[in-house]
């Protein structure tokens, strides 16, 4: 079980929570296991079977882009960060 | 018990003394020493040899660890004549400083030799006074607080991240900041936006701002842009001349806009976004890690991504990410430190929580990759509209 950051765009759509436990080797399971639990999220995260370009995902501080994308292996105990762009400044 | 004579030979025969031409020679060769001028102020400001920094007799001992943490580093001392120096480089000695030699003759014979000499630039009373606190920091000093009088930082928005950072940048006299807003204050912006009043509802926020930061630091000029920053407008406002941006829009499009300007132009840009309780700041530095677009090709559709009018904003949120901003400006400005390049900085306000993640610069980014194909403005509000306005 590796431990998913919900930034406070997405809270609403996992009833609120902070972090979320979700399962998985690899970070399309692990994501798959979120969206399967919390569907609303599917078009906040993923576009054209890929993480859409306006989110990032960070597995213990890296974007899982300059690992292995999706297909990046997940240890068990991982702390994963979700980071949609963020425009406010006023 | 020796008298000052005595004392003098004794010392200089216990120390290290070079005369003006070994001097000469060691500043040209490598490991160059550091050369500290202890004598005091006024001594100073009438001429140095170049490269010198100042810490006078006095203050010598309390504050050379500060200025020379490295005990190996080589110093070279030196005062009028050569007597202070030497009974400073003794104290140096005392202190485990390895190295350390005295000017003999000291600044008297230099300048007698013909070789070079300085006249540095000093902060004159009032501002000494103002700007104390900075001169105190060997990082900044006098020379540090010069520079960021030459400075000139550009604002985006004087809104909630954009008032701590240029109440900032301006008591820390920056001489030059330029803030692009076009917006007028709104009773519901007094809750964050702390540049402004009540007694200013209605009044243009870049103007507001200007006599906010005018009244706290005379020593700043403040230019005011009443205009959203746009393809049309952007080169013109460049031209003036800024060497940071820090970006504390409210827009994606201004976001985007701002990332390609800097890149084309070399500036760096300080981000910064706030939403409820959480914010995110970063450093774009051309050509030194990612740009906006590395870390966020494409803006979320507008659906996705609510603003702070629409979600909400703590309102001490903006002040502690602003003034983030701000100390990552005033860093790029001395050029100290270790600023935000390739990291962003998270911080969550509601568990007190500060985290970072690693950013990369992207090879294939449009803007700022290899080969770019994005090499002139577009229209960012179509770009950020949902449509697809690029290949």
């Amino acid at each position: 079980m590796s431990r998913v950051r919900i930034p406070p765009q997405l809270r609403s759509e996992v009833g609120g929570a902070r972090e979320v436990p979700a399962h998985g080797g690899t970070v399309r399971e692990l994501l798959d296991d979120l969206m399967d639990r919390f569907p609303s999220l599917r078009p906040q995260l993923v576009e054209d079977d890929d993480i859409a370009p306006f989110v990032n995902v960070y597995l213990e501080g890296e974007d899982v882009r300059t690992l292995d994308g999706l297909d990046t292996s997940v240890d068990h105990g991982s702390t994963v960060i979700l980071l949609p762009a963020m425009a406010g400044g006023l | 018990m020796p008298n000052y004579r005595e004392l003098l030979q004794q010392i200089k025969s216990e120390i290290d003394e070079v005369d003006v031409t070994q001097a000469r020679d060691l500043l040209a060769a490598d490991g160059r020493p550091l050369v500290v001028d202890v004598r005091e102020l006024d001594e100073w400001t009438e001429g140095r040899i170049p490269g010198a920094i100042h810490i006078p007799r006095g203050s010598l001992e309390s504050r050379i660890e500060q200025a020379v943490p490295d005990r190996a580093q080589p110093i070279l001392l030196y005062c009028a004549a050569g007597n202070r120096s030497a009974f400073a480089a003794k104290s140096l000695e005392e202190l485990g400083y390895e190295s350390v030699s005295s000017l003999a003759g000291g600044y008297t014979d230099w300048k007698r030799s013909g070789l070079p000499t300085e006249l540095p630039r000093t902060l004159d009373a009032a501002k000494r006074q103002r700007y104390s606190r900075h001169v105190l920091i060997p990082e900044v000093g006098e020379e540090g607080q010069l520079k960021l009088l030459d400075s000139r930082v550009l604002l985006l928005g004087a809104g909630g991240l954009g008032s701590p950072s240029a109440l900032y940048l301006a008591a820390a006299g920056v001489g030059r900041i330029g803030i692009v807003d076009d917006d007028r204050v709104d009773a519901s912006n007094l809750q964050r936006q702390v540049l402004h009043s009540t007694g200013r509802l209605g009044e243009w926020k870049a103007e507001s701002a200007k006599r906010t930061l005018e009244e706290l630091n005379p020593d700043v000029e403040v230019v005011p842009y009443i205009e959203r920053l746009t393809s049309e407008n952007v080169e013109r406002i460049l031209a003036d001349g800024w060497d940071v941006i820090v970006d504390g829009a409210d827009n994606f499009p201004t976001r985007y806009l701002i990332n390609d300007a800097a890149v084309w132009h070399d500036i760096p840009l300080v981000h910064g976004s706030i939403y409820r309780f959480e914010g995110q700041a970063t450093v774009f530095k051309p050509g030194d890690g990612p740009c906006y677009r590395c870390l966020f090709p494409q803006p979320p559709p507008p659906e996705l991504a609510p603003s702070c009018a629409e979600g909400g904003v703590l309102g001490v949120l903006p002040g502690i990410v602003g003034s983030l901003q701000a100390s990552e400006a005033l860093k790029l400005c001395l050029g100290i430190g270790e600023p935000l390049v390739g990291r962003l900085l998270l911080f969550d306000a509601l568990e007190t929580e500060f985290s970072e993640v690693t950013l990369r610069r992207d090879p294939s980014c449009p803007v700022c990759g290899d080969s770019p194909t994005i090499t002139e403005y577009v229209d960012y509000v179509e770009f950020c509209s949902g449509r697809p306005a690029h290949a």
